[in-house]
């Protein structure tokens, strides 16, 4: 936490420094009053001089304007500071999300990242806003409230440390309790959270199985143990304040009656025993203040660890240092030997894949779920690295391509189809921000998604929500692999993407697709024989490994696993007739 | 997030979820054929559409009552927590009093009489002083003790309500509803609730009472200084009226940029592989950036403005504690007042400006709790479901359905299902095919009572299913679809999860008819294999297989499968079909499918387009009509069939 804290707040020292000069400011004049006031006491009321009563009212104004001065500047910079200081760990979380591959994201998870990235950001700025403006003055007013307590009396100082003693086991007892608690706690709302979350998504699979019982009894439990843990945690939390204004009470009496013999004996006056208790008070509020901090610093080293994970964490999909970028890409995509595992994975994903893939060609990956088929075209746009071999274009390692250069030849059409919310149109043009209308228009039709954009209201303007979700998934589809088309990439990579096509705009489409990709290299990954039977080289995928290469009528006769696919299909059709 | 009580009195900006995104409620489904089944992944509303209205409490006051409301169930333990900080707070403004007598007898020995001090007497006035405080300690102890319970129990019941109210909304609600949106209504939204009130409650009521004794007691010692500090009350007021307004504003504005900025992260996340190959980092970079310096500006604002509420308070006090000790040190020499009533006045007026403070930052706190309360009521004033009817189905089922020139539509203004009738004979089973959008999965939806149609009937055997509860007719349908749902626990516990209280045998056969069996064996825990989260130890494929077991197990009268097999590969599917073919045999079923194999088997194919069925027969009859399905079939099938026949 120290360290993040440091790295973070750097940027922002003179506000610190502002701050706490003008905490320091605000708590000596706070520190005066109580001594003014005793003078005032001692000087004007016993002597009866009216008029010093007046003088000294004026300089304790005087001397509040001046800490309230003090206090708003305080709040301004602190709050300038933590809210910076938030912002800048947003956008550098962000910032570095945002260059991890697929692996690191997935080994987090998008959830997990988004909570970092805002709900942890917020654990440290709320810290980071306390302090600034309560915290960094308890220890100037402890410090401050001692030295001139003692000034009035140091045969009373005894008194302080006892008290600041007591309180202070009291309230470690107390969080040495709570801290575990709130730890837990935390783990129970997350439990919560994730119960409503599988019920919210498995509604409608609970409403038809009639499980409302069941997943009722699910939610109470969680609901139920969260209130239990928050109630034990809420009586710890509910001990604080009147243990501290008990401590602060019995210490006041204690100071009287050890006061009166001071005062009996001639070493102490009056009005210095006033100051005294109103010092030992602010002493005491101080104590309760700093322990405030240690309230807050558990839960926010928490969340610094969680951040912390995420920055520390350097994507490995590494930029290469020298990228080559002159080179014209033509699309020649090559595999040369190549392995994958995900870390700490017994069973590497892919082993020993080597194939090419030219351009004008298409290459089709067929295999069973599970074969590896995804990992091996993630492979292509670096989300993830080869752990061994090598992914070539046009004989470059993609490694040490330009990052940017390899990603303008790609063309992308994931499993899940995934729209940013905009408009159909700023969709498109994520592909190609150049791209004109009638670009767009050409993309759609070859995507066989002209018909529905149409009659959409707004034509290419018409908007799309966040995921895409207010279009069905085979427009979701369509839309995606428009996306694709309009880059005009050289290497086209299509991830079992008519999956949620209907059959005829399916076969419509391929149709369509043929005449448009036909200078580019194709990967196509599938599970119909009939989508690929026409691709001039088939690679069959089995346990992440090859088990065969050619065309359709080549692996019929040479690859059982093949044929054994084919016959499935046709078997399958077979017995329907 | 859902710490307890937190002694620090900045106002608690909004807390930023994962799923927090502050999106108008309900917006209006404007898909063409949305909603379709599933969870419709997490969507934070169109953003950059002005989503988001921010949290504003629109009508505190009843919105207020209603949140009180909800600790109605507690009222004995408010009545009794009341009473104690009644007697507590009294006690403790007596304990000052006490203490000035003490530093009377003090000043009068020492300075006015100089005698020696009667440290007997003194001993007695400090015991007494003693006694008030262990009791105001215990009493505030207990009271503290109990409005926590009172508010940890209230939440649990909201939380409890929120999560029954959602058993009884229809899936319409859901619909138009983001997910992460109504989760964080009731984790958030409730959690901020809990900590506004149980910091607001119990602090209110001492405020309050203290207050009052304080106010009392100061007018017992003497009533012009009393007055003097009377005009603090009105001066705080109006301050803290001026500064709330402001914040209030810049609150709502940071709540709003908050739910923008989360939508941003979480489109960003959720569709990273594309902004990564799209080479779009460093636009949704610089987007990011824009949003961020928006949610600074608010948030900077909020807890400046916010901020000062304390000091400007302070000040006030500070002014008052002035006057009061000018106008008391010159009632002192003026001979009118004592010096320890003095003394006792000074540290009550502290007393006195202290709740004031304190009152005025509750207020702020309160605004936002409130602000949720009212975003937790809109759930739970949501439209529920019709109510069911009590008739009841033949037992056993046969399984015979029936609509009855039923219409039906999501959006009043576009007509998905118009007139449309259909038999399915009990045991037939009835593919639907037709392009995407022309409601077949509706239709099934429509069987299962998801929606209400708006016209016609929908009947099983005889019995219309808008007469007979939900719950007894969805006990006949077994479902898989598309979208896999499994829950995070074992294998075996989301088989089971199709039928309550089966045995270890019943899942056993259910995992081996659907070929699950086959690739547990291969995982390292078997059916103990937890299934986390995302599911991302298990293949789409697998996924689907153990949904299909958990149909199987349910072993209903009618089945339902919308696009079960499109994430198997072929040859699993194969084994899958055979299944099927054994599952559906006394079964009606409703099979919604791309594929062939799965479609031409059926007794009957219904083909679908814009909402109605524009033919119906089996395979053979359609293929001879030369209609729709004639040309679907050669659009796509022929494809296939050719290569059959190669192979």
């Amino acid at each position: 936490m120290i360290r993040l804290l440091g790295r973070f707040l750097r940027p922002y020292w003179p506000q610190i420094v502002a701050i706490i000069l003008l905490q320091f400011a605000q708590a000596t004049a706070a520190l005066f009053l109580p001594s003014l006031n005793a003078s005032i006491i001692d000087n004007g009321v016993a002597t009866g001089d009216t008029g010093y009563i007046w003088r000294m009212g004026a300089v304790m104004l005087g001397v509040s304007l001046l800490q309230i001065g003090g206090q708003v500047g305080a709040t301004w910079f602190g709050a300038r500071t933590a809210m910076s200081f938030g912002r800048d760990l947003r956008q550098a979380i962000f910032d570095r999300a945002l260059s991890f591959s697929a692996k690191e994201v997935n080994s987090f998870g998008a959830p997990s990242l988004i909570t970092r990235n805002t709900n942890d950001v917020q654990q440290l700025q709320m810290m980071v806003l306390m302090t600034a403006i309560m915290i960094v003055a308890a220890p100037l007013m402890m410090i401050g409230g001692v030295f001139m307590a003692l000034r009035e009396d140091v045969g009373l100082s005894w008194l302080i440390l006892v008290a600041v003693i007591v309180l202070g086991t009291i309230i470690g007892i107390l969080i040495v309790q709570m801290t575990p608690l709130f730890k837990s706690m935390q783990g129970k709302i997350d439990t919560l959270n994730r119960v409503l979350r599988e019920q919210i998504a498995g509604l409608r699979v609970i409403r038809a199985f009639i499980r409302e019982p069941t997943e009722a009894v699910r939610f109470d439990a969680a609901n139920h143990d969260l209130a239990d843990t928050a109630i034990r945690a809420g009586r710890r939390m509910m001990t604080m304040f009147p243990s501290v204004f008990f401590v602060m009470n019995l210490s006041s009496i204690a100071i009287i009656w050890f006061g009166s013999f001071r005062i009996a004996d001639g070493h102490l006056q009056v009005g210095q025993l006033t100051a005294y208790l109103a010092y030992i008070a602010q002493i005491l509020m101080s104590v309760m203040m700093a322990t405030m901090m240690v309230m807050i610093a558990p839960r926010a080293a928490v969340a610094a660890d969680r951040i912390n994970a995420v920055l520390d964490t350097s994507s490995s999909v590494v930029p290469p240092a020298e990228p080559v970028t002159a080179v014209t890409l033509h699309g020649e995509l090559a595999f040369d030997n190549v392995s994958f595992a995900y870390p700490g994975a017994d069973e590497p994903v892919l082993s020993g894949v080597s194939f090419t893939a030219r351009p004008g060609e298409i290459t089709a990956i067929i295999g069973s779920t599970g074969a590896g088929k995804t990992t091996l075209v993630n492979l292509i746009p670096r989300l993830f690295d080869a752990t061994e071999g090598a992914v070539r274009v046009d004989g470059v390692d993609v490694r040490d391509l330009d990052p940017d250069l390899l990603w303008g030849q790609i063309g992308l059409v994931p499993q899940r189809a995934y729209l940013f919310s905009g408009t159909v149109a700023s969709n498109l043009r994520m592909g190609n921000p150049d791209a004109s209308d009638a670009e767009l228009w050409q993309a759609l039709e070859v995507a066989q998604a002209r018909d529905f954009v149409e009659r959409m209201p707004d034509g290419l303007d018409s908007a799309i929500s966040q995921g895409g979700t207010n279009v069905s998934g085979g427009q979701r589809q369509r839309l995606a692999i428009a996306r694709a088309l309009v880059r005009r990439p050289e290497i086209y990579v299509f991830d079992d993407s008519f999956s949620a096509l209907d059959v005829s705009t399916d076969a419509a489409l391929r149709a369509a697709l043929a005449t448009e990709t036909a200078d580019a290299a194709v990967i196509v990954v599938a599970q119909r024989v009939s989508t690929i039977r026409n691709a001039e080289q088939i690679i069959v995928l089995e346990d992440g490994r090859i088990v065969g290469l050619g065309t359709h009528d080549e692996l019929l006769s040479s690859c059982p696993t093949y044929a054994e696919i084919v016959e499935s299909q046709f078997r399958a059709s077979e017995v329907a007739a | 997030m859902s710490n307890t009580t937190e002694p620090g009195r900045v106002a608690s900006e909004p807390t930023v979820d994962a799923a927090a995104p502050a999106t108008s409620p309900a917006a209006p489904v404007k898909a063409n054929e949305r909603p379709k089944y599933g969870p419709q992944h997490r969507g934070g509303g169109p953003m950059g559409h002005g989503a988001g209205t921010g949290e504003k409490a629109v009508s505190f006051g009843p919105s207020m009552r209603r949140l009180l409301g909800h600790l109605r169930p507690e009222l004995p333990q408010i009545i009794a927590v009341i009473v104690m900080t009644v007697i507590g707070t009294a006690l403790n403004s007596v304990g000052p009093v006490i203490l000035g007598q003490a530093t009377n007898l003090i000043f009068d020995a020492s300075v006015v009489n100089r005698t020696a001090i009667p440290f007997d007497e003194l001993g007695r006035v400090l015991m007494l002083a003693l006694a008030a405080y262990v009791t105001f300690f215990l009493l505030s102890w207990l009271a503290g003790f109990m409005i926590n319970a009172i508010v940890q129990r209230s939440v649990y019941r909201m939380r409890k309500q929120v999560s029954e109210k959602l058993t009884r909304l229809p899936l319409k609600y859901f619909d138009g509803q983001p997910r992460g949106e109504l989760l964080s209504r009731v984790t958030n939204d409730v959690d901020n609730i809990s900590q506004s009130l149980q910091q607001t409650l119990s602090q209110i009521l001492t405020n309050l009472f203290t207050l009052l004794g304080v106010l009392v007691m100061m007018f017992y010692v003497s009533w012009v200084l009393a007055l003097v500090a009377l005009v603090t009350i009105p001066v705080a007021m109006g301050v803290t009226m001026m500064i709330g307004k402001r914040s209030q504003k810049l609150f709502a504005k940071t709540w709003k940029s908050t739910g923008e900025l989360n939508s941003q992260i979480e489109e960003a996340y959720s569709g990273h592989e594309l902004v990564t190959v799209f080479g779009r980092r460093r636009e949704v970079a610089d987007q990011f950036r824009a949003k961020n310096a928006e949610l600074f500006d608010a948030s900077f604002g909020a807890q400046f403005i916010s901020g000062i509420i304390m000091p400007v308070m302070f000040f006030v006090g500070n002014l008052n504690y002035v006057v009061i000790a000018v106008v008391g040190g010159l009632m002192v020499a003026g001979g009118t007042l004592s010096l320890g009533a003095v003394q006792a006045f000074i540290q009550y007026s502290r007393m006195f400006t202290q709740p004031i403070t304190s009152l005025a930052s509750m207020a702020n706190l309160l605004q936002s709790g409130v602000a949720s309360a009212e975003r937790v009521f809109e759930v739970l004033d949501a439209e529920e479901e019709s109510p069911d009817q009590a008739g009841s189905l033949p037992q056993p089922a046969r399984g015979r359905v029936e609509f009855e020139h039923v219409s039906f539509s999501y959006n009043p203004d576009k007509p998905l299902i118009t007139d449309l009738s259909l038999v399915a004979e009990p045991g037939a089973t009835i593919a639907i095919v037709g392009p995407t959008g022309a409601g077949k999965t509706t239709l099934v939806n429509l069987v299962l009572r998801f929606y209400d149609i708006q016209s016609g009937r929908i009947s099983i055997d005889g019995v219309d299913v808008a007469s007979i509860p939900r719950r007894e007719l969805r006990e006949e349908i077994g479902m898989v679809l598309q979208d896999t749902w499994l829950f995070g626990g074992t294998i075996r516990d989301n088989i089971a999860y199709g039928k309550d209280g089966a045995s270890e045998e019943e899942i056993l056969a259910a995992a081996k008819a659907t070929y699950v069996d086959r690739f547990v064996h291969s995982l390292p825990d078997g059916y103990d294999t937890v299934i986390n989260e995302e599911a991302s130890n298990l293949s789409a494929g697998e996924k689907q297989l153990i949904t299909i077991a958990r149909a199987f197990l349910s072993n209903p009268t009618i089945l339902i499968l919308d696009e079960a097999t499109s994430s198997v590969d072929t040859r699993t599917e194969l084994l899958v079909q055979r299944a099927m073919g054994k599952l559906r045999a006394a079964r009606t079923s409703f099979v919604i499918a791309h594929r062939l194999s799965t479609i031409r088997d059926a007794d009957t194919i219904l083909v679908m387009e814009d909402g109605a069925i524009v033919e119906q027969g089996n395979h053979e009859t359609l293929l001879a009509a030369h209609g729709a399905y004639y040309r679907l079939y050669q659009a796509q099938f022929a494809a296939a069939i050719t290569e059959e026949d190669a192979a």
